[in-house]
C-alpha cells in the first residue's frame, strides 16, 4: 500500500507520522512538498501531519488549507481515499471544510504537551477497528490551538452519527463535549489533536497509537 | 484603496485570550470592564475599482473563518 504525507513549510511530525505508516506497510510514504497540484498515483492513505504549517499565519492551519496540493487532498477525500489529520493536519482539515467546527486556543491558554486519556468512541470506523469502544487509549497532545468549537446542533449531529472519534477521558483544552477527534459524514476522513504515530512501539511508552494505523491498512487492502 | 477587515469571534463563542485581557485589567485595577473580546484587524491596500462582491469573498474564502468568526469590511 503506496501513501502520502503532505509536508508544508513548518510541518514538524510528517516524519513522525511517515515512520508509523512504513512501520505498518513496510514502503516509505511519497512525501509530498504543498507546492505541488498531485498527489502520487496510487496513494491509498494520505496523512496530514502536525507542526506549525506556515507559521499558522492568520488561524492555525488556514493558509495550509488554500495550497495547491490541499485541493488534490480535498479531491482525494471525495473519491473515498482516507485522509488522516493530526494535530496541526486535524486544524487544517476543518480549515478546508472537510470536517466540521474548528479549533481554538486552549481554553486554559497553555500549551498542553503530555499524554492523555482518551476514549475510543466508535471502533467501527477503517480508522478505529482495532480498538473496542469504550476502550481507553493513550496518546500524546502537544497543542495550544485544540479546544473543539461547533454549534450545538452541529454537536449534536456528530454524535447522533457516530462521527466522534476520540473523546477525552480527562480535562485537556476545553473542547466541545470533550472532542478529541472527528470524522466526515462517510467515515473516510479523520481529524484529531492527540498523536497516535508518537506511541507506535514500546519505545514510545507504548503502542496503542499503532493499532489504528493497523487498522487503518488493513481495511484498506495494505 | 485601503480597506480594513474587522475580525470577531461570534457571540457566543468562547474567547479565552479576551477572558485572559480582561482578568489581566482587573488585575492592574480598572473597574466597572464587564467583558473583553478579542479579534483581529487586516489591513489591505486595494484597487479602486474592488467590488463589494469580491471583497466579501476574500473575507469568506480566507480571511475568517465563518465556523466562529463574524467579518466586518469598512473602505477608507
Amino acid at each position: 500500500m503506496k501513501t502520502a504525507v503532505i509536508v508544508f513549510p513548518g510541518s514538524n511530525c510528517d516524519r513522525d507520522i511517515a515512520v508509523a505508516l512504513e512501520a505498518v506497510t513496510g514502503i516509505a510514504p511519497a512525501m509530498v512538498w504543498h507546492g505541488e497540484s498531485e498527489l502520487p498515483a496510487g496513494a491509498g492513505v494520505i496523512a496530514l501531519p502536525g507542526g506549525f504549517s506556515y507559521g499558522d499565519y492568520l488561524r492555525c492551519g488556514a493558509i495550509a488549507a488554500r495550497s495547491p496540493i490541499v485541493r488534490a487532498v480535498v479531491e482525494a477525500a471525495g473519491r473515498g481515499t482516507p485522509v488522516l489529520g493530526v494535530c496541526n493536519g486535524f486544524q487544517v482539515l476543518t480549515e478546508t471544510g472537510l470536517l466540521p467546527g474548528a479549533l481554538m486556543r486552549n481554553e486554559a491558554l497553555d500549551f498542553v504537551c503530555r499524554d492523555v486519556a482518551l476514549t475510543v468512541e466508535n471502533a467501527q470506523t477503517a480508522f478505529t477497528s482495532r480498538y473496542a469502544a469504550g476502550e481507553i487509549v493513550h496518546f500524546p497532545v502537544a497543542h495550544h490551538d485544540g479546544n473543539y468549537n461547533a454549534d450545538a446542533e452541529t454537536l449534536d449531529r456528530l454524535e447522533g452519527e457516530g462521527r466522534v472519534a476520540f473523546r477525552y477521558a480527562e480535562p485537556v483544552n476545553g473542547s466541545a463535549r470533550g472532542i478529541a477527534g472527528v470524522f466526515n459524514t462517510a467515515g473516510n476522513v479523520l481529524g484529531m489533536m492527540p498523536h497516535p504515530e508518537r506511541r507506535i512501539e514500546a519505545a514510545h511508552g507504548g503502542d496503542d497509537g499503532r493499532r489504528l494505523f493497523e487498522g487503518l491498512l488493513e481495511t484498506v487492502g495494505a | 484603496m485601503k480597506v480594513r477587515v474587522v475580525v470577531t469571534l461570534k457571540p457566543g463563542v468562547l474567547d479565552p485570550q479576551g477572558k485572559a485581557v480582561h482578568k489581566a485589567l482587573g488585575g492592574l485595577g480598572f473597574a466597572g470592564v464587564s467583558d473583553v473580546r478579542t479579534g483581529k484587524l487586516i489591513e489591505m491596500e486595494v484597487a479602486d475599482d474592488t467590488s463589494d462582491a469580491a471583497l466579501d469573498e476574500m473575507c469568506r474564502k480566507l480571511l475568517a473563518n465563518t465556523v466562529i468568526e463574524n467579518y466586518r469590511i469598512e473602505r477608507a
